[in-house]
């Protein structure tokens, strides 16, 4: 079995995956950044801003139904700011008694809970977005465009190359579990041992993983080195930028900008 | 749930912008130190060796074991990294870990990536350092030592990076003090002793097949008292911050709540507007049209935009 599944990127032809990588990023990351500075219970900029990169997933070809789903899954830690409901002071919701506490929410502790929440589902679309529609090198260009450390840059490369090469070295590891293993249906007959032996178990895999992995990184070495790497990382120089792309900066960071001074307005 | 292992990846929208910037400042110097020095050590070998074993730590995080009603304990790596690679090696595998699950996978933000790393890639690596080197400097080097040295180190260095994500919450103002740090720490405590057994479990198995790998940890003892002291200051710390946060919720969470972090924070950039009101526009009604008018301009030019870009599309035979 192999794990290509995992690499989210989806081929398409959209204006999305004809954008420059260095465009979608700068712009994601544009994007998460005003999101972020949205002041609390302004819902207009809010439902702008998704309306904004929901348009973007329609035009991406990738399928909306697809991105909100993962999207959803990535949530259940709004559950983390819940409480908020019940902590602020503010003007009265509605209230309950849980036993001996009188448990108020809030109309304050509301509108800052939806707001995280809407701020991290808008947010991690954008990313899933970014991810959906550039393939991992070329956002790996993208870093190097905006002064990631090269090393660093390289470092990341190659783990994207080796990823799915030991997430199959993992799935081999846990169905040769899986074989050695015994199940059975006998009602009270115990099987699959004691939690810690269980753990320790786990922790034998992980120990051959990591042994494994530093042997291949020596073969991998010894490999780079008879291609002539010499501790230099050298890349292409970054490719001229195309005027569809220069537009669609230009477009997009206008709006940003637009956006970002609403906030401000907003946040009086 | 609320509190399953990704609770550590903080997405989003968590954390103030204020919060997400200073944790970028910190991990980004320290990112930085930790590459020059593992260039020192290893060489033109670094690229290879950190990108391979991020790769398998990476994977490693898919290793589990069942532990009751279906919820299952896994790897997570920091302490392991730390042992067997050393320090600076281990925080730039764990920040290409927390790096890629963001970029690819949306395992916790972009915009907080800053944050993430530091609470996995430096107070998960400095904390475990801390523990292990303490441990194993009071048993010598022997395999207890290593053994015990791993479990505590792994344990510890989770619930401090836990207690660190619960203080970045509370202070963005997302999550109040009393409930989120007690949690955080209860249910982490709890996953710790899952990552210590693992840890132990890999150590066991390396130490009977490369005993060589489980000493190979031991780098340049000048650099890596630093990590020491960065793990023992953060560890202490934190430890110190988060019991007081959370009997004290009016201390950390009013400095959030009652607008001195946040919106001090943020003052200066709505200053850009004089009186909050559009430059120029005199009156609060007149300021609302304007903003309403922008409003206007931005949806319109939303919608331009994707009705063009659909024309080009059709025009080149789609």
């Amino acid at each position: 079995m192999h794990i290509h599944f995992l690499d989210p990127y989806q081929v398409g032809i959209s204006p999305i995956h004809r954008t420059d990588a260095r465009v979608k990023l700068v712009l994601a990351l544009a994007f998460i950044f005003t999101t972020a500075l949205v002041p609390v219970g302004a819902w207009p900029i809010l439902i702008l801003l998704l309306v904004i990169v929901v348009s973007m997933e329609v035009l991406s070809g990738v399928g909306v139904g697809y991105i909100l789903k993962r999207a959803l899954l990535a949530l259940p830690i709004i559950l983390a700011a819940f409480p908020l409901i019940f902590t602020i002071p503010g003007m009265s919701l509605f209230s309950f008694s849980l036993g001996a506490w009188e448990i108020s929410a809030s109309i304050a502790g509301v509108e800052r809970f939806i707001s995280i929440a809407m701020k991290s589902w808008i947010s991690i679309q954008m990313a899933i977005l970014l991810t959906t529609t550039t393939p991992f090198p070329d956002i790996l260009v993208a870093m190097r465009a905006v002064r990631v450390p090269r090393l660093l840059v390289a470092i990341f490369g190659l783990m994207w190359r080796y990823l799915f090469v030991f997430a199959d070295e993992a799935v081999r590891l846990l169905r040769a579990r899986a074989a050695r293993s015994g199940v059975s249906d006998i009602a009270g007959l115990r099987t699959g041992g004691r939690l810690v032996w269980r753990a320790q178990t786990a922790g034998g895999l992980a120990g051959n993983l990591f042994m494994r992995s530093l042997e291949r990184s020596e073969r991998i070495y010894v490999a780079m080195l008879a291609r002539g790497y010499d501790g230099e990382i050298r890349t292409l120089p970054q490719a001229e930028m195309e005027t569809y792309n220069w537009i669609v900066l230009g477009f997009g960071g206008g709006i940003m900008g637009l956006v970002l001074i609403l906030s401000l307005l907003m946040g009086a | 749930m609320l509190l399953s292992v990704e609770a550590l990846h903080i997405p989003d929208g968590f954390l103030s912008l204020p919060v997400s910037l200073i944790a970028w400042v910190i991990s980004i110097t320290l990112v930085g130190y930790a590459l020059r020095r593992v260039g020192q050590d290893l060489g033109e070998r670094q690229v290879p060796m950190m990108g391979v074993l991020a790769a398998a730590i990476f994977a490693g995080q898919m290793l589990n074991f069942a532990v009751a009603g279906g919820t299952s304990g896994h790897l997570i790596g920091a302490a392991l990294a730390t042992i067997l690679m050393g320090p600076w090696a281990a925080i730039l595998i764990m920040t290409s870990v927390v790096s890629i699950q963001a970029l690819i996978f949306q395992d916790g933000g972009l915009l907080v990536l800053g944050a993430n790393i530091f609470n996995m890639a430096i107070v998960g690596v400095a904390v475990s350092y801390m523990v292990y080197q303490t441990i194993l400097k009071i048993t010598g080097n022997t395999r207890k030592g290593v053994l015990i040295g791993g479990f505590s180190a792994a344990w510890l260095s989770l619930e401090i990076a836990a207690l660190s994500v619960a203080l970045q919450l509370v202070l963005s103002g997302t999550s109040p003090a009393r409930l989120a740090i007690p949690a955080m720490a209860s249910v982490h405590a709890l996953i710790g002793i899952g990552e210590g057994l693992i840890t132990v479990g890999a150590l066991t198995f390396l130490l009977s097949t490369r005993p060589d790998l489980v000493r190979l940890g031991k780098t340049n003892p000048a650099g890596s008292r630093i990590v020491w002291v960065i793990g023992f200051l953060l560890a202490a710390a934190i430890a110190i911050a988060a019991p007081l946060a959370s009997t004290r919720p009016d201390g950390l969470e009013w400095v959030a709540m009652q607008g001195g972090f946040i919106d001090q924070a943020k003052a200066p950039l709505y200053q850009i507007i004089p009186d909050y009101l559009f430059p120029g526009v005199a009156n609060e009604a007149a300021a609302t049209i304007a903003a309403g008018l922008l409003g206007l301009v931005i949806v319109f030019g939303v919608g331009v935009g994707v009705a063009y870009s659909r024309r080009n599309r059709q025009a080149s035979g789609r």
